[in-house]
């Protein structure tokens, strides 16, 4: 369902990942490893679709793909249910109260934004890949602040509901997300020093 | 893009939304210029179209920089960009909420400033059409003005810079159509360019914005 | 060799630099040429007198105010189009030398306008489209300096330049539609009853000259600069990687 095919990424106009190819098919997930400022997020940006690759192509159905960060979105002087509303609406989709259930917010429903801990915001966010009902998440960092008994409901969420349903996932974490699911390590995508692509290459 | 529209006007409304603050700037500034050049009620009446039309230009920019910037900083634009909303029409969007939370209610209260400065009785009708059809292409210039700066940390000060040249036609038009109405002239012709800038603004800027937007996210 | 790569920055480096001297030195041959006939060896006009003769400061610098904006105009568009690193450096470098010349075209229109008008400054059609051209000189060069990196900064500049072309020819009509003004109606048109006499014409003819070729290669020598700074820019992140 996801192809990507000999991506090479870039960061600051510098190539940070090369000839990066892997094929996820539908109902499985794909956990992203390697040190810090590997370039996770930017291939996760560059793969959403929100910057553009040096080189190479991805492939999904269109208007399927969905992207979630540290920064979830989040309107502090909306409610939860409004905050949620807002991005079903946008994405032409219901909004039923089991999704409030599963990540655990139903008790938080009418609480504004701005008066939620940090745990609580990002399950919120999370909640919102459930609502805009998109195959192919693109997640970066998501357990970020989530205990450990948050991380098994979001877990069980992606396993039992997203990935039974046909989606796919890309993730970049650090934890164990108790997933069955094949990892990738970056490490050897290390674009080399004097990788070309560089918006600076031309001066060089 | 309605679901777009309600959110923003909602958190204009609501507490820390901002909502109110420019109309109080327009009423401020209106109120300190006779300060500034004197009681005279015939040299008042004479300069009140300009400077309600300045004043509303001034209170339009206060709020420009809110646009983008909140959504920008929490994640909201890029969680946009990648829905099936099209960015050009959540600038669009965007340009109408901030017309609706600032160029309306500036557009209603101006007649009443307008007592106050002793405008020509002639006037007030085409004060009020002016402002109804000039507004809208400040908050789109705006808008675009906006959506340049989001990426950078201090571009409040550069958002008026970039921003105010672009008003200059807009404001030039608005005046000059309300001072024909008090001289009793036909303001026809400026109406009508003017309202030929807020179409053409309207047409175009949102591509503009749009592009300017996915440089930024990137 | 298709024209378009002598804008790479490396042949660009390499065709400039022997260009650069000779276009200097045509453009003081044509100032000092045409500023010394213009000055001393014209007649004085018979209703402006001598004051007439700073016509040849006055034109050439209002001309290239304008042409410097339409150059960058094209510049932005060409790096919108193709993405050629030079042209986009090209209409930064351009920026700053326009907004000199349209300092100099308000200096010497104030200093012509205080003998002829009574006044050094008026809010004269022409004279407020210069101070608006100079705004949004000012703005442009802003939005260049307040973001860092250089390839959204020179796309973001190239979309504010674009719209502000739209908007500064639109602020043109708006000021004439405002004010009817002073000043007297163009010095140069094609229409020939209109122009000067040919004594100030030639004259003036090689002033223009001298500011075009002033213009060139300043515009030169500054995305020289412009390019040294970028390719210091990318040997450092290189060095950083390493």
């Amino acid at each position: 369902m996801l192809n990507v095919k000999n991506l090479t990424c870039a960061r600051g106009g510098m190539p940070v990942l090369a000839d990066v190819s892997f094929v996820v098919d539908a109902g499985t997930a794909l956990i992203l490893r390697g040190p810090n400022g590997i370039g996770k997020t930017t291939l996760l940006r560059t793969l959403a679709g929100l910057q553009p690759a040096v080189a190479g192509a991805v492939a999904f159905p269109e208007d399927e793909g969905a992207y979630a960060s540290h920064a979830d979105g989040i309107k502090t002087a909306l409610t939860v249910t409004e905050n949620l509303k807002f991005w079903a609406d946008v994405h032409g989709t219901p909004l039923p109260d089991s999704i409030l259930e599963i990540f655990d917010l139903a008790d938080l429903r009418d609480r504004l934004g701005g008066t939620l801990s940090a745990g609580q915001k990002r399950r919120l966010g999370l909640a919102r890949l459930a609502v805009i009902g998109r195959k192919v998440l693109f997640l970066d960092e998501p357990t970020v602040s989530l205990d450990g008994f948050s991380v098994k409901l979001f877990a069980d969420w992606l396993q039992n509901t997203h990935l039974a349903a046909g989606g796919v996932a890309v993730i970049a974490t650090h934890i164990d997300l108790g997933l069955n699911a094949p990892e990738l390590d970056l490490t050897p995508f290390k674009a080399a020093d004097d990788a070309s692509g560089g918006s600076d290459e031309a001066f060089l | 893009m309605i679901a777009l529209l309600f959110r923003d006007l909602r958190l204009a409304i609501r507490a820390g939304g901002g909502f109110g603050l420019g109309l109080a700037f327009f009423l401020i500034v209106v109120v300190l210029v006779p300060f500034g050049v004197g009681p005279e009620t015939e040299l008042l009446s004479r300069i009140a179209p300009g400077i309600l039309w300045v004043a509303s230009l001034l209170a339009a920019l206060l709020s420009l920089d809110r646009i983008f910037a909140l959504d920008y900083e929490d994640g909201s634009l890029a969680l946009l960009a990648t829905s099936p909303l099209p960015l050009e029409g959540a600038a669009m969007v965007k340009a109408c909420a901030h017309w609706i939370t600032t160029g309306l209610p500036l557009t209603l209260a101006a007649p009443a400033l307008g007592f106050l400065l002793s405008l020509a009785p002639e006037a007030y009708a085409y004060l009020l059409i002016s402002l109804l059809i000039g507004t809208p292409a400040l908050s789109m210039i705006g808008t675009f003005g906006a959506a340049l700066t989001v990426g950078l940390r201090r571009g409040g000060l550069l958002l008026s810079l970039l921003v105010l040249p672009l008003y200059v036609p807009t404001l030039i038009f608005g005046a000059e159509a309300v001072r024909r109405g008090a001289e009793g002239l036909d303001p026809t012709g400026a109406l009508m360019l003017m309202a030929g800038i807020t179409a053409g603004s309207f047409a175009l800027l949102p591509f503009a914005t749009a592009a300017v937007l996915r440089i930024n996210l990137r | 060799m298709s024209m378009w790569e002598y804008a790479n920055p490396k042949l660009f480096m390499g065709w400039t630099k022997p260009v650069l001297p000779w276009s200097f030195a045509l453009a003081g041959v044509c100032l000092v040429v045409g500023l010394v006939w213009g000055f001393f060896f014209t007649p004085d006009d018979f209703r402006q007198g001598s004051t007439v003769k700073i016509i040849y400061l006055h034109v050439p610098s209002a001309l290239m105010a304008i042409n410097a904006w339409i150059m960058m105009l094209v510049a932005s568009l060409i790096w919108v189009i193709r993405r050629h690193h030079v042209s986009a450096l090209a209409a930064r470098a351009a920026a700053p030398v326009g907004v000199v010349f349209t300092l100099i075209a308000l200096f010497t229109g104030g200093i012509w306008g205080q003998p002829m008008w009574g006044t050094y400054w008026a809010w004269d059609p022409r004279l407020t489209s210069f101070l608006i051209l100079f705004l949004f000189y000012l703005g442009y060069i802003a939005l260049w300096e307040a973001i860092e990196d250089p390839d959204t900064a020179a796309d973001l500049t190239s979309v504010l330049c674009l719209v502000g072309s739209v908007f500064a020819i639109l602020s043109r009509y708006a000021v004439l539609f405002w004010n009817q003004g002073l000043h007297q109606g163009a010095t140069l048109s094609l229409d020939k009853e209109e122009n000067i006499s040919d004594v100030f014409w030639f004259p003036l003819l090689v002033c223009i000259a001298g500011f075009v070729l002033l213009f060139v290669a300043l515009v030169l020598m500054r995305t020289r600069t412009e390019i040294r700074a970028r390719r210091i820019r990318a040997l450092e992140a290189r060095a950083r990687r390493a």
